[in-house]
């Protein structure tokens, strides 16, 4: 995967290892075998086409969700099987195998109903539940579902329905483990809910001493950590904040509200600054996505590029719903890879940069994070476009963003707003410069 | 304490290979640009989908009349591949619009 040219490839090789890996386990000898082989090939059948028809019809902007759901199935599979296994307990299961089981059964529930509390905020059906008692609720919640799992391997069999229990706690923890967290840091727990998946798939491969099942886990779940890590330094809050998760002070600053004076922009005189600017800086967010503004903004670069102008796309590491959502979505729109820079080259960029333009960002470009301690996004990295000449922003309305912060950079001097859906003021603004020459 | 020393001693392989896979995972995502997250993601969501050869053995060795493993198992099954499938279905997707045109 370290090139999108090998990309594909790799993807479809990891497919054959996988349906490889899956037929070799339907064939191959295995102690106490009753075949079943009927019921598990409808199974498999029944969970392709699910999972293809699924694949196609979703579109790109609701990715997010959609891998989040995926995740909540494998964790979900972890689960159904060490119940099973759990109960098949006896007194001969050594310590090593009853732990292993219990831990794939918790990090598996709460990976299935944490990804699914994800999937609900992606999709905007679930609602962030902040209270400053949400973090000690989850970490005795915590507490008590380690206890029970030691409990249960120290004295095995004390209770039928123990096992239960901690299926049910482990379940409701995905579920508060999640519900707190901001819906801008969604990309972050995904990445984290993945990893967990990977790992409840580890523990799932040492109970039945099955390599694949062990290493696949492992891989997943250690590229899944680090993936995670790096997405908290990106965004300069520490994964313990994120999990703790809300944003303490968000009262206060939502308290102040600002009523600061914008400038509009004309549509005329935007395209006018666009077209004899010399570099140009396209600012995306998940404003672009949703309004599917992508294809129209490649039309808007190619109008600007055949007219002499430098265009290039500012992409901050958590723009959009997930990691490289904005690089998905502008591939989408055929625009080249190499247009696309990142964090920190674009910083570097702006001070030669004529004219910014933001479409549908928002905490990616907000100056706060660099001056305002008080601010819940202070210290994160943002792309500090007002080193550059003139910034246009394109948005709905003053209407906060997804994170709920005011943002100081509309009322800048430096910026101009213009309002409207960012499709059709895109649309207007690529007339506008195809009328001239 | 010293089951848990006896296990590792029995299972140096497991722990090496472990180990090595542990590394590869990290040395893997650090030559991925951020480009590729979003499919990576997607990706390594897919391969997680590998628990699912555990639901496989499940049932192989689950007796025919014994309904609760067989129906937990059957479920396990259909989800485990639905996150396997459209796992790679969706990153395939997401990497075919990365082909020069």
């Amino acid at each position: 995967m370290s090139s999108p040219a090998t990309a594909r490839k790799g993807n479809i090789l990891a497919a054959y290892g996988m349906a490889l890996a899956i037929i070799v386990t339907v064939v191959s000898p295995v102690e106490g075998d009753h075949g079943n082989y009927l019921l598990i090939i409808a199974a498999i059948v029944l969970g392709s086409v699910i999972g293809l028809i699924f694949s196609k019809k979703v579109e790109m902007t609701a990715m997010p969700e959609l891998v989040s759901l995926f995740n909540g199935f494998g964790g979900a599979c972890a689960v159904c099987i060490s119940i099973i296994e759990v109960y098949k307990f006896n007194a001969s299961t050594s310590i090593g195998i009853a732990t292993t089981t219990y831990l794939a059964l918790f990090v598996g529930g709460i990976a299935f109903t944490g990804s699914l509390v994800a999937y609900g905020k992606l999709t905007g059906k679930v609602k962030d539940w902040r209270g400053a008692f949400a973090s000690y609720f989850n970490l005795i919640w915590l507490l008590v579902c380690v206890g029970l799992i030691v409990y249960q391997i120290a004295f095995p069999g004390q209770n039928e329905w123990l096992p239960l229990v901690v299926l049910a706690i482990s379940l409701v923890y995905g579920f508060t483990f999640v519900l707190p967290i901001g819906g801008a840091d969604m990309p972050v727990v995904i990445s984290l809910l993945n990893a967990f998946t990977g790992i409840a798939a580890a523990l799932a491969g040492m109970v039945y001493d099955n390599m694949v099942m062990l290493l696949g886990g492992i891989l997943v779940g250690s590229s899944g950590t680090i993936l995670t890590v790096l997405m908290c330094e990106a965004m300069n809050r520490s994964l313990l904040s994120v999990i703790v998760g809300g944003f303490g002070s968000t009262s206060a600053s939502a308290a102040e509200g600002e009523d600061g004076v914008v400038k509009e922009a004309s549509l005329v005189d935007t395209a006018i600054m666009m077209r004899y600017a010399q570099n140009v800086m396209v600012i995306p967010g998940y404003g672009m996505a949703v309004a599917q503004a992508q294809k129209i903004c490649k039309e808007l670069d190619k109008s600007l590029s055949e007219r002499g102008v430098n265009v290039h796309y500012a992409i901050h590491p958590v723009a959009g719903r997930m990691p490289g959502h904005m690089n998905v979505l502008l591939a989408e729109a055929d625009v080249p890879y190499n247009k696309l820079i990142d964090l920190d080259d674009a910083n570097e960029m702006f001070r030669d940069t004529d004219v910014c333009l933001v479409v549908g960002a928002n905490d990616v470009v907000n100056p706060a994070a660099m001056d305002d301690p008080s601010s819940p996004i202070y210290g994160m990295p943002v792309l500090e476009i007002l080193h550059s000449k003139n910034v246009i922003v394109l948005k709905r309305s003053m209407n906060k963003g997804y994170s709920g912060i005011e943002n100081p950079l509309f009322f800048h001097d430096k910026t101009k707003m213009l309002f409207g859906d960012a499709k059709s003021s895109l649309e207007l603004l690529n007339t506008e410069i195809k009328g001239m020459d | 304490m010293l089951e848990i020393l006896a296990y590792l001693k029995a299972n140096v392989l497991a722990i090496n290979l472990i180990v090595i896979t542990i590394y590869l995972g990290f040395e893997i995502i650090s030559k991925v640009p951020a480009v590729l997250h979003t499919p990576l993601m997607s990706g390594s969501n897919a391969i997680s989908g590998i628990v699912i050869i555990g639901a496989i053995i499940l049932m192989r060795q689950s007796e025919s009349n014994d309904y609760l493993s067989l129906t937990v198992g059957f479920i396990g099954i259909v989800l485990g591949t639905i996150n396997v499938v459209g796992g790679h279905a969706v990153t395939n997707r997401m990497l075919e619009m990365f082909r020069k045109k």
